[in-house]
C-alpha cells in the first residue's frame, strides 16, 4: 500500500510537523439521517480538546470514526497524518482511546486487564510490567493492581479505564464522556489527570462531553449541533463573541414572551429571542437594561437573571434554540435541566 | 511494520508501538477465556454435570426403548460418542454467548480499536472456547468404561484429536453466528434452530443408514456427522462405521478452515455502519 505516503507521514511526524488530528469535510450519514455535515478542523500538539454537543449532535458518530470502528461515507480524518479509513492499524497505534461504556473485564484483575491492553499493542515482559506499574502510578492506583476489577468502586474503575488507555503510551488520547458516572471529586481529579498528562508528556488528547462545566476545561472546544460545528474556539473566545451580558426574563407564559420580545425589538432595537416562557437578550449593561425594559413594560415580566455569557449563551446564539431541546435526548434533558436549574443564573 | 521513532523534542515522547503481530494478541485473547472460566465455578461445575445426567438419563431411557444393531450392543455405547459431541457443543455456545457479552460491555470494542489483525481476535477467542470444549469433552472420555469400551493409547490419541477439531469447527460456528447478534435471546434463538438440530442429526441419537430418505440425506450433508462417525471410528475401531476416518477427518478439518475463513471475514468487514 501508499508506502510513500507512509514514509512521508512518518517524516513530518519525527520533525513534529504533522497536525495530531485533522477533519477535512468529514461526512457520515446512516442511511437518510445526516450525523456529521461536513465537519473541518484540527487539533493542535498538546491541547485538550473539547467536542461538546447535546445528545444526537452527532459527537458519538465522530468518536466512532476517529477510533477506527467505522468508516466516514465522505470527507478524511488524519491523526498523526494517518488516515482513519485507510490506515486504521497505524492510526490504533498512536491511539489511546477511553470509551465510555465499561471495556475493563470484571472478572480479571487489574494488572491482567492491563496486561491483556498491552499484549493487543504488542507490549511484552518486562516492558510490559514497566508501563503497568508507570500508568497505575499515573492515575493514583499503583496499589491496586491484584485486585479485581468488580471489586473497585466505579471511580476508580474510571482511572484504570484510563491507565488501559495509556498503555502503550499513545501520542493522542480519545474519551468518550469520561466524567459519566463520575462523582465531583472523581470528575475533578480526572481533569487533574488530564491535565498533567498534557503537560509532562505532551499527549493530546480528545474529549466529548454534554457538560458546560467539563467543556470549561478544555483548551478549544467545537459545539456541534445536529452534525453541524456551530462554533470553534477556547470557552473564553467563544464567551467574548457574545456582546455584554445575558439578559432572561421570565413571563408567565409564551405568548407574553413573544409578547415582550416584540415589544422590547420595537423600542430598543434589540435581538430578542423567545425560549418558552422567557425572553433572552444579548446587552452591555445589563442591570440597566433590566431596569429599562421593567420600567417601560410592567407587569409582564415576572423574573429577572443577569449573567456573563456561558457556553451554553454560546450554543443558544449560535443555534437559536436550546441546549437540551434536541430530539432524541428526552431523560437527558430532564437531568440535565434539573441541575440547571439549581445551579441557576446570577 | 514497526517504525521506532526517536524521542524529538524534549518533554515529548514518540509512541515506539510495535506491530503485536496475531500470535500474542491471540494468546492473550486465549488466555482471557481460560481465566474467566475457572473463576466462576458454576460453568465447571455446570459443564461437566449436565451432559453427564443428560448421558445417563436419555441414555437409559433410549436402551430400553430402541434396539440397535451395533457391534457392541447397548444404546448407552452408541449414544456415548454423542455425548461427547453434545457436551462439546454445549461449551462451545456457552463461551461464543461471552461474545454479545463483551460486545454489550464494551470489551470488544477496546480490542476492536487496538492495532490487532482481525484474524488474530477470531483466533484467540475461538481457540479459548475451544480449548475449553476440548478439555471437557476429553475429561469425558473417563467414562468409557463404564459402557464397556475400553480404548488403547491409540484410541485415545485419535479420540482427542477428534474431539479438538469438532471443538474448534463448533466454537468457530459459534462465534460467526453470535458475531452479528447484540442479544443472547437471539443468539439462543438461532442456537436452538440451527446448533441443536445440527447436533441431533448428526448421527448421535441414531444413525444415518437407518434415518428415512430425506433425513438420511440431510444426515450426510451435516458436516457434523463427520466429526461424529470420527469419534466413533476412533473409539470402535473394529467397528464398521457409516464413512472411513480420512473422509471424516478431512471433512471435518475441511469444516474447519471454512468457519474459520467465514468468521474473519465478517469480523474484517469495515463499514460505515459502527463496528460494535
Amino acid at each position: 500500500m501508499a508506502t510513500t505516503t507512509q514514509a512521508e507521514a512518518v517524516k513530518s511526524r519525527i520533525a513534529g510537523e504533522e497536525v495530531p488530528i485533522r477533519l477535512e469535510s468529514v461526512t457520515h450519514d446512516y442511511g437518510k439521517r445526516v450525523a456529521l455535515d461536513a465537519l473541518s478542523f484540527t487539533v493542535g500538539r498538546a491541547e485538550i480538546f473539547g467536542l461538546l454537543g447535546p445528545n444526537g449532535s452527532g459527537k458519538t458518530t465522530l468518536f466512532r470514526i476517529l477510533s477506527t470502528l467505522m468508516v466516514p461515507t465522505s470527507g478524511t480524518a488524519t491523526i498523526e497524518g494517518f488516515d482513519v479509513a485507510r490506515e486504521p492499524n497505524r492510526v490504533r497505534q498512536q491511539t489511546g482511546i477511553v470509551f465510555q461504556a465499561r471495556s475493563l473485564d470484571p472478572k480479571l484483575t487489574v494488572a491482567e486487564n492491563l496486561k491483556h491492553q498491552g499484549h493487543l499493542y504488542g507490549l511484552k515482559g518486562a516492558l510490559l510490567k514497566m508501563r503497568i506499574a508507570e500508568v497505575l502510578a499515573r492515575v493514583g492506583l499503583p496499589d491496586r493492581a491484584k485486585e479485581l476489577v468488580e471489586t473497585l468502586s466505579g471511580g476508580q474503575q474510571r482511572r484504570v479505564e484510563l491507565a488501559k488507555g495509556l498503555i502503550h503510551s499513545p501520542q493522542v488520547l480519545l474519551l468518550d464522556e469520561p466524567s459519566t458516572g463520575l462523582d465531583p471529586g472523581a470528575r475533578r481529579d480526572l481533569w487533574l489527570y488530564l491535565q498533567t498528562l498534557r503537560e509532562q508528556e505532551g499527549v493530546t488528547i480528545l474529549v466529548t462531553t454534554h457538560l458546560m462545566e467539563e467543556a470549561e476545561h478544555c483548551d478549544r472546544l467545537a459545539i456541534l449541533s445536529e452534525g453541524r460545528l456551530v462554533a470553534l474556539g477556547s470557552p473564553a473566545e467563544l464567551k467574548s463573541q457574545i456582546g455584554g451580558d445575558v439578559v432572561i426574563f421570565e413571563t408567565a407564559g409564551e405568548e407574553q414572551a413573544a409578547q415582550l420580545a416584540g415589544l422590547m425589538a420595537n423600542r430598543f432595537a434589540v435581538d430578542a429571542v423567545v425560549l418558552g416562557n422567557a425572553v433572552r437578550v444579548e446587552r452591555e449593561q445589563g442591570h440597566r437594561f433590566v431596569t429599562e425594559v421593567v420600567e417601560a413594560f410592567p407587569g409582564i415580566v415576572e423574573g429577572v437573571s443577569v449573567a456573563k455569557p456561558s457556553l451554553e449563551d454560546v450554543f443558544i446564539d449560535r443555534t437559536g434554540h436550546r441546549f437540551w431541546n434536541e430530539a432524541g435526548a428526552a431523560d437527558e434533558t430532564k437531568k440535565a435541566a434539573g441541575g440547571r436549574t439549581k445551579k441557576g443564573r446570577h | 511494520m514497526a517504525t521506532a521513532t526517536a524521542a524529538t523534542s524534549p518533554g515529548r515522547r514518540m509512541a515506539v508501538v510495535p506491530n503485536p503481530g496475531v500470535w500474542t494478541p491471540a494468546y492473550s485473547l486465549w488466555l482471557r477465556e481460560i481465566v474467566r472460566f475457572y473463576r466462576q465455578k458454576a460453568r465447571v461445575v455446570g459443564v461437566i454435570a449436565t451432559p453427564l445426567l443428560f448421558w445417563v438419563l436419555l441414555g437409559s431411557g433410549f436402551a430400553r426403548s430402541f434396539q440397535t444393531s451395533a457391534g457392541s450392543g447397548s444404546y448407552l455405547a452408541y449414544f456415548f460418542p454423542g455425548s461427547v459431541v453434545m457436551i462439546v457443543l454445549f461449551t462451545a455456545i456457552f463461551s461464543m454467548m461471552s461474545l454479545i457479552q463483551d460486545r454489550n460491555e464494551g470489551f470488544l470494542l477496546s480490542v476492536l480499536a487496538a492495532p490487532v489483525s482481525r484474524s488474530a481476535i477470531v483466533l484467540g477467542k475461538v481457540l479459548g472456547g475451544a480449548t475449553l470444549a476440548a478439555i471437557q469433552g476429553v475429561i469425558f472420555l473417563v467414562f468409557t468404561p463404564l459402557v464397556g469400551i475400553h480404548p488403547d493409547a491409540a484410541a485415545i490419541g485419535w479420540s482427542v484429536l477428534v474431539i479438538v477439531l469438532i471443538s474448534f469447527e463448533l466454537t468457530a460456528l459459534g462465534f460467526a453466528i453470535a458475531w452479528p447478534m447484540d442479544s443472547p435471546q437471539a443468539f439462543h434463538a438461532i442456537v436452538n434452530l440451527i446448533l441443536l438440530p445440527l447436533w441431533m442429526l448428526s448421527g448421535a441419537l441414531f444413525p444415518a443408514d437407518r434415518a428415512s430418505g430425506w433425513l438420511g440425506f440431510l444426515m450426510r450433508l451435516n458436516p457434523l456427522s463427520y466429526g461424529v462417525d470420527a469419534l466413533r471410528n476412533a473409539l470402535f475401531p473394529a467397528e464398521h462405521t457409516l464413512f472411513s476416518m480420512q473422509m471424516n477427518l478431512a471433512i471435518t478439518a475441511g469444516f474447519c478452515v471454512l468457519v474459520f475463513g467465514a468468521s474473519w471475514a465478517i469480523v474484517n468487514r469495515r463499514t460505515h455502519q459502527p463496528a460494535a
